[in-house]
């Protein structure tokens, strides 16, 4: 056949024409499939782009070479099998791409992460390239165990049931010493929060070392349980510049009773695949701060969807990881942060595309992640953080507990009475998202604290234009 | 002190009438309702005594209502909790857990502190309750003899 001979022409030719274009081809049930937004360069084709996008994350180089006859290639070659134009985006193109299961490495997102979005982003050809969405097979799935824990098992753990748990995160983020540090964090959990937590830069500065943070810490967790009744924690940050130190925090965390220690994102994939590890053998439950995703998850035509970096985190194996609260201060779109949810949360999520899902996902029996709302919340808006995030996630309000005008412990009572007398109140059969502002009025006439929290934040809100929606609007259903 | 182990310890105690509301919720969620108490509350205390089984497949959150008084009046100075289970796929646990009775006072904890090297300390909450043997806390000798069984187990009627 010409075409299977051309195939093999030493030089230059599309990577359409090199089998990386294949709208034919049904996808495998054992396949990784992705879901790519391409924005090619002015008169390249978006098949052209696609089968581009298939060959640079899996076996192409820019030319032929002649050692693909080596190997049963069009096994190994990812296959472009759908290119969507995207409505009301001029010039992009949803490129669907499958990768057969034999590509990757069992059990590493590294590697995963290496052919997905390696070389191909600072692709040429393309001007933009975004990885929007997915589908993780079963097969592969199974491969990873996940969370350390997961929701069901931290909540025994805890010992706490049918409500959000409720944190903060110690401010300024900067600055306190050890053992002011450790005042904050009583008031907060004795006032009624169940975690505090450090803040992504909270490390070992000079201002206050790790050691002595954890140090006062755990005293003040102690003594809140003594005043309380109830188990409490604090996010210990294990952060640290290599693994042997990471270890060596987390095992202290570990030592004086932590049940909870925290990374950031900035690690990197394998050291969060250590810490899991660690935490699993270990028994403490692992939160995961999503510091630096901003950088490549909120530009609609680059980068890579934080649907992605759930996904991939859930896998990894995180107990929590921050993902959004749609109404505080940082981005997220109620519709794209519904769908992040549900990723984390669910064992099967339906293709969605109005909430920006493009596949199928199941996770089998893979525990889920508890997503960590924090940003700009506050008591007043429990009805909506209720109704758009539901029961199993954290509420984490920083300024809405520590900046309260009777003290950090009243602000923590406010957020505490707020949560429990939403949840009673649905329980209850009250539409919360109607009466929400009624049922915290009601709770706050037994509770100054909340009253004082209301009339300070009760007006605050944050209503900017999100930079990163769905690309299809749900119709409205009566 | 006033524990505050449950779903809704920083709300006012719950009327019957709240208590039913919330029980009929969890029986409409599919999820079935326990009584369960312990004069124990040490925060890492889960097994609470059983007041019988766990109410499966029932439709009226009359008949809990009536374990939770049998539960009362039987150990009217324990703690006393009402659990929702969630069997389903995936879940297996716990979903709504809130107190329904507490003792008249409850003298809360004691954080014992041990000093080990290095600035290290080891903590331990220990209930001034756990002082007394089990059933002599919180002031009285709860349940009647032959009303309820040693173990806990809930006898006759």
């Amino acid at each position: 056949m010409a075409a299977a001979q051309e195939r093999w022409h030493a030089g230059v030719i599309p990577y359409a024409q090199m089998g990386y274009y294949a709208p034919d081809y049904v996808p495998q049930d054992t396949d990784v499939l992705a879901a790519f937004r391409i924005t090619p360069q002015p008169g390249v084709p978006p098949e052209e782009a696609g089968a581009a996008v298939a060959g640079e994350s899996s076996t192409a180089t820019w030319t032929v070479v002649w050692t693909d006859r080596l190997t049963a290639y069009d096994h190994y070659q990812a296959k472009c099998y759908r290119v969507d134009p995207v409505p009301g985006r001029e010039g992009e193109y949803i490129a669907y791409i499958a990768y057969d299961i034999d590509l990757f490495e069992e059990g590493s997102i590294p590697n995963l992460t290496s052919s997905i979005i390696g070389n191909v982003f600072g692709f040429k050809a393309l001007k933009a390239l975004r990885l929007e969405d997915m589908r993780i097979p079963l097969h592969y799935i199974k491969t990873y165990q996940g969370p350390p824990h997961g929701i069901v098992m931290e909540r025994e753990y805890l010992n706490k049931y049918g409500r959000p748990l409720l944190g903060a995160t110690t401010k300024p983020k900067l600055g306190l010493s050890a053992r002011n540090y450790g005042r904050v964090v009583y008031e907060a959990l004795r006032g009624g929060l169940d975690f505090t937590k450090d803040d992504e830069n909270i490390n070992s500065q000079p201002f206050m070392r790790w050691r002595d943070r954890f140090l006062f810490t755990m005293e003040a967790v102690n003594r809140a349980q003594e005043r309380t009744g109830e188990i409490k924690g604090h996010y210990l940050n294990v952060t640290a510049a290599t693994m042997e130190d990471m270890y060596e925090r987390a095992d202290f965390a570990a030592s004086l009773g932590s049940v909870i220690v925290m990374i950031d994102l900035t690690v990197g994939y394998t050291a969060m695949h250590s810490m899991s590890r660690w935490a699993r053998r270990n028994g403490v439950i692992l939160h995961l701060h999503r510091a630096g995703h901003s950088t490549y998850t909120r530009q609609k035509s680059h980068g890579v969807s934080f649907r992605v970096i759930a996904k991939w985190c859930r896998m990894i194996g995180v107990d929590h990881v921050h993902a959004g609260t749609v109404v505080g201060k940082l981005e997220g779109d109620p519709a794209n942060v519904r769908g992040y949810y549900d990723t984390l949360r669910e064992a099967r999520i339906p293709c969605h595309p109005a909430q920006g899902i493009y596949f199928d996902q199941d996770w089998g029996s893979m525990p889920g992640t508890m997503p960590v709302a924090s940003g700009g919340i506050h008591a007043g808006q429990m009805h909506q953080l209720l109704g758009y995030l539901g029961e199993d996630v954290v509420l984490q309000f920083g300024g809405g507990t520590i900046g309260h005008p009777m003290g950090i412990a009243a602000g923590a009572t406010a957020n505490r009475v707020a949560t429990e007398a939403m949840i009673k109140a649905r329980n209850e059969g009250r539409d919360v998202a109607r009466e929400g502002e009624d049922i915290l009025r009601d709770a706050a006439r037994r509770c100054q604290p909340l009253q004082v929290a209301l009339d300070t934040w009760g007006e605050i809100t944050f209503n900017y234009e999100p930079t990163d929606t769905p690309d299809v609007v749900a119709t409205p259903s009566l | 002190m006033r524990i505050t182990q449950g779903t809704f310890s920083y709300l006012p105690d719950l009327t019957d009438d709240e208590i039913r509301a919330q029980v009929q919720y969890s029986i409409d969620q599919g999820w079935a309702v326990a009584v369960e108490f312990s004069d124990d509350p040490h925060p890492r205390n889960v097994l609470w005594e059983m007041w019988g089984l766990p109410m499966f497949g029932i439709a009226d959150a009359a008949a809990a209502m009536h374990e939770v008084s049998g539960c009362r009046a039987a150990y009217p100075g324990h703690y006393i909790r009402v659990s929702a289970y969630d069997a389903s796929l995936g879940r297996q646990t716990t979903a709504l857990s809130f107190i329904v009775n507490r003792p008249a006072a409850e003298p809360g904890f004691r954080l014992d502190r041990q000093e080990a090297s290095d600035r290290r300390i080891r903590y331990s909450l220990h209930p001034y309750a756990t002082d007394q043997p089990a059933g002599e806390r919180y002031g009285s000798v709860s349940a009647a003899p032959g009303n309820v069984m040693p173990n806990g187990v809930r006898g006759g009627s």
